[in-house]
């Protein structure tokens, strides 16, 4: 499955949802404002491990518009609108995270 | 037509938006294609489903009601997350009594809410086929 | 691949409606089909024939009617739930007349239907995609 977030976790418990259901294959893109997850911040460690596995996305028009391109985190895939596109071709079921 | 797992994944309360009603009117509708129909309430969603609303201080439709004619739509997997309950200081108690009536029991009723940890849900929706968040 | 698109929030007030465009396009382009855009809750206003953005900023309304998104029959097929339609004041020409309110707003590249759209769409396509907040 791909999960998609599109609010900070400082904002909502979404990302927190979103882990507590995710399985061990599925990955997780990040767009809209869901992209401050994927910054350096104190909320960091919630993505961290799953980061490390190559399972964490974000979407680069997003980053670059809140201007967070030089402070994400390790290991954050940033891909674009046509890369979002391939994700949910193969990841399956697409559940969105709002 | 082919069968597919929907999801209805419910995750606010009833009231303060739009989006519990609007969401079980998707249901309702999609009673009619005979798919296979689940029902997830997690976070402020199991609010939608707990016993004893009354909206006559807010001027606003009380729908709850509906979630009882689920069964009769052979809608009857309603899945509640436990952790979300025990958050809240809900238990399944709390909760509206939404049954179903079996036809491969002799239409023995049975109750149509399955309380699930989240390791239970993770299992779960990794079946579906359409996930609807609302 | 076949994609469905559920669009739940209104243009401008959250940028799901932007990102539901970007992904449909990216997703043209890319030799992939949109069999169906279905706006619910205020994703219904993205149908507005009457949004007047400012000049520099783009038009939402006129972005998704640039999709061309359409049936084998040329029927439109971003599809406005006409449940939510009614409750918002979005009104095509026959909802407004079985109404008996003056006027109509429902842009032409849009087209309203019930809620069995969304599910058939499930049904048939390979993706649904919901865009929300």
């Amino acid at each position: 499955m791909l999960h998609t977030v599109n609010k900070s976790s400082f904002e909502r418990n979404s990302l927190q949802s979103c882990l507590n259901t995710i399985d061990d294959t599925s990955v997780i893109l990040f767009i809209e404002d869901g992209v401050i997850n994927a910054a350096n911040n104190a909320n960091s460690s919630m993505i961290a491990d799953l980061a490390a596995n190559g399972r964490v996305f974000a979407l680069q028009g997003d980053v670059e518009a809140r201007g967070i391109s030089s402070k994400l985190a390790d290991n954050i895939k940033l891909v674009d609108y046509a890369g979002f596109v391939d994700l949910v071709v193969e990841h399956g079921t697409p559940v969105s995270w709002v | 037509m082919a069968t597919k797992k929907f999801m209805y994944l419910n995750r606010r309360s009833s009231f303060g938006t739009v989006y519990a009603i609007e969401s079980l009117e998707v249901v309702l509708i999609a009673a009619a294609f005979e798919q296979d129909v689940s029902l997830a309430f997690m976070d402020d969603g199991v609010y939608q489903i707990v016993e004893g609303q009354n909206t006559d201080g807010i001027g606003m439709k009380n729908f709850s009601k509906t979630f009882h004619a689920l069964g009769d739509y052979d809608i009857n997997k309603l899945y509640v997350s436990k952790e979300s309950l025990e958050e809240r200081g809900l238990s399944e108690s709390d909760l509206m009594p939404l049954v179903y009536e079996d036809e491969d029991d002799d239409w023995e009723e049975k109750p149509s809410i399955r309380v699930v940890t989240n390791d239970e849900l993770k299992a779960i929706m990794s079946e579906q086929d359409v996930c609807l968040s609302f | 691949m076949k994609f469905a698109i559920q669009v739940n929030e209104g243009p401008y007030q959250h940028q799901a409606s932007d990102t539901a465009f970007q992904f449909a396009k990216a997703a043209i382009e890319n030799g992939h089909e949109i069999m169906r855009v279905f706006f619910y809750h205020d994703g219904v206003n993205n149908a507005s024939s009457f949004t007047l953005p400012p000049q520099d900023d783009r038009h939402v309304v006129n972005n998704w009617a640039s999709l061309d998104i359409k049936n084998a029959e040329g029927e439109p097929e971003l599809v406005v739930c006409v449940a939510a339609a009614l409750r918002r004041g979005m009104l095509d020409e026959s909802e407004a007349s079985k109404n008996s309110i003056e006027g109509n707003n429902l842009h032409p590249a849009f087209r309203i239907s019930g809620l069995g759209q969304l599910i058939e769409a499930g049904i048939q396509s390979d993706r649904l995609v919901v865009f929300g907040d």
